[in-house]
């Protein structure tokens, strides 16, 4: 083996594909990246292996069967859900416009479907209370024409978690429909499709795992979507209070309900995670 | 040629993915950098100990504590050049867990005894906490009183918008002995975590009425309107401050709780509207 080793790139170039991939998965990994890399994965895992140390597993059972806790499971599920489901419907055709068509300002354009990304979400969940408040720019008038107030609503949980998940969405989309080939479309549309069925019928189905990847994305996002929720919605058990909301409060007079939740938040996600990998989340 | 173009597009639209990444990285470095620049700097804390008081003094204080409190720190750092004193405000559970849960501060200002407790139940105080000044709850209103609201039973009418502190936080716990004191059953539109957001709520124009402490409509000026009512006696909260055990600057955390008990913070703290002891 150390013989291979030695020999090199000389040896590499001269035996063929077959030979020349097994030598190299062969080869020692140099240190430079194997350390920091075992550490980035210690450092990503050790602090869930933290909550499981530390779950009260004596008490789980009680502290799990407890109508709150169901009720802000039940109320995360169903809000991310929803809040996955209004980014596919919107973010879908907004990555596509991004991907497909060209216009002045586009690179601005996506800069500032990202923005939602690198925004602290406190300060989106003000953003939204300033724009879709009581007393909002747009909520103004849909207090005033609709009767129709988001803030301290289950819908309102709905707006806060879409807003931060769905440029996750988008990216994802817009990368998966510039990997595709645009011939494919083109054929199509020269067969006589109009631009609407070609997106239909061949691109839908040529991207749908790169939409998949997405949904589970923004879903994971919005799951755990903790600041716009509270500072947006509010925090009312039942209609507003998600499992993050029940998390940060229950920390703070009751550490080991709070641990209790955090456990079932991971297990949920893990649990999702686990389920899609093989189908949407294996590197393409 | 057209496949030619076609690539050229290809390479455009690269380009412009690539541009937006270097946009999306460079707003998160920056966000990065102000982050880095706003924490206490470590090298005045971490200068010798001398007889004259020096270094970072933090203080980890209710919420409701924020405006009396950033006054007398300028106070402190004027009295005592060299000084600094750093604030961490927020609702007083949550100050009290980090503080268990080994946060650096010196000193603690709780706005009730029962998240003090949190604190002195895990031996992280230095000797018995004091009592400097109590407070009571108000309810807030929009500018104006559009909503006539006049007594806590008013808040109870549908079709209001009230927002109260959550139980765990002091604010909520005194409201809650308001309300059960005087029988009434209030359904909030949201339980917020802090008493300021549950103020901020009015002052957004959210929620048409919060309880609250009287100093924090005091601060909130003319954004919001305050109603006095008479349960709020029941529930008066005693705000106990303490020295903590791992003090890093214990000195001149003694220095700063004897600045909030001297005639000055009283009088910086009574304007505020807090009761005195």
């Amino acid at each position: 083996m150390s013989k291979v080793d030695q020999s090199g790139a000389a040896t590499d170039a001269l035996v063929g594909g077959e030979r020349r991939r097994r030598v190299r998965a062969r080869r020692g990994v140099p240190l430079p990246l194997l350390v920091p890399g075992v550490l980035a994965l210690a450092f990503l895992v050790l602090p869930l292996v933290a909550l499981l140390v530390r779950a009260p597993w004596h008490g789980l059972p009680e502290q799990l069967t407890s109508a709150e806790v169901w009720q802000a499971l039940q109320l995360s599920l169903l809000s991310a859900t929803a809040a996955t489901a209004v980014c596919l419907v919107l973010g879908v055709p907004l990555a596509w416009l991004l991907a497909r068509t060209r216009f002045p300002g586009r690179g601005f354009v996506r800069a500032l479907v990202t923005l939602p990304l690198v925004l602290p979400p406190v300060v989106g969940g003000v953003a939204l209370l300033l724009a879709l408040g009581r007393n909002g720019v747009i909520g103004k008038w849909l207090d005033a024409w609709f009767g129709i107030t988001l803030p301290f609503t289950t819908t309102g949980v709905v707006v806060a978690e879409a807003f931060v998940a769905m440029p996750f969405l988008v990216i994802s989309v817009e990368g998966t429909l510039r990997a595709a080939d645009p011939r494919f479309e083109e054929a199509a549309t020269t067969l006589g499709a109009s631009r609407f069925t070609a997106f239909r019928r061949v691109t839908l189905p040529l991207i749908a795992p790169g939409i998949a990847a997405g949904a589970v994305l923004a879903w994971a996002r919005a799951l755990g979507e903790f600041g716009a929720t509270i500072t947006f919605a509010g925090n009312f058990p039942g209609r507003t209070q998600t499992m993050p909301l029940a998390v940060y409060l229950a920390l703070q007079n009751d550490p080991e309900a709070a641990i209790a939740l955090s456990l079932v938040l991971l297990a949920v996600s893990i649990a999702v995670l686990a389920g899609l990998r093989d189908r949407w989340l294996t590197t393409s | 040629m057209t496949r030619s173009a076609r690539r050229t597009r290809r390479m455009l639209q690269v380009a412009g993915a690539g541009v937006a990444a270097l946009l999306a990285l460079s707003a998160c470095s920056s966000s990065d950098d102000s982050s880095d620049a706003s924490p206490k700097s470590d090298k005045s804390a971490s200068s010798p100990a001398s007889p004259k008081l020096s270094g970072t003094v933090t203080v980890f204080a209710a919420a409701s504590l924020k405006e009396s409190f950033t006054t007398l720190g300028k106070e402190f750092e004027k009295q005592h050049p060299g000084t600094k004193v750093s604030f961490n405000f927020g609702g007083s559970d949550t100050l009290a867990a980090s503080i268990t849960g080994g946060a650096p501060a010196d000193v603690f200002a709780a706005a009730s005894p029962k998240t003090m407790a949190i604190v002195t139940d895990k031996q992280d105080a230095v000797g018995t906490p004091v009592t400097f000044v109590r407070n009571q709850l108000e309810i807030a209103t929009l500018p104006g009183n559009p909503h006539k609201v006049a007594s806590l039973k008013d808040l109870t009418k549908s079709g209001l918008k009230v927002v109260l502190c959550d139980k765990t936080v002091p604010c909520g716990a005194a409201a809650q002995k308001a309300l059960e004191a005087s029988k009434l059953k209030l359904t909030p539109a949201s339980y917020e975590e802090d008493v300021k957001s549950a103020l901020n709520k009015v002052v957004l124009k959210e929620a048409d009425g919060a309880v609250v402490y009287k100093t924090d409509v005091k601060a909130a000026g003319d954004k919001v309107e305050g109603v006095e009512f008479p349960e709020s006696a029941k529930a008066i909260n005693d705000y106990p401050i303490t020295v903590l055990k791992d003090a890093p600057n214990a000195e001149a955390a003694k220095a700063f709780i004897a600045l909030v008990e001297s005639a000055e913070g009283r009088q910086v703290l009574t304007q505020a509207g807090f009761l005195k002891p």
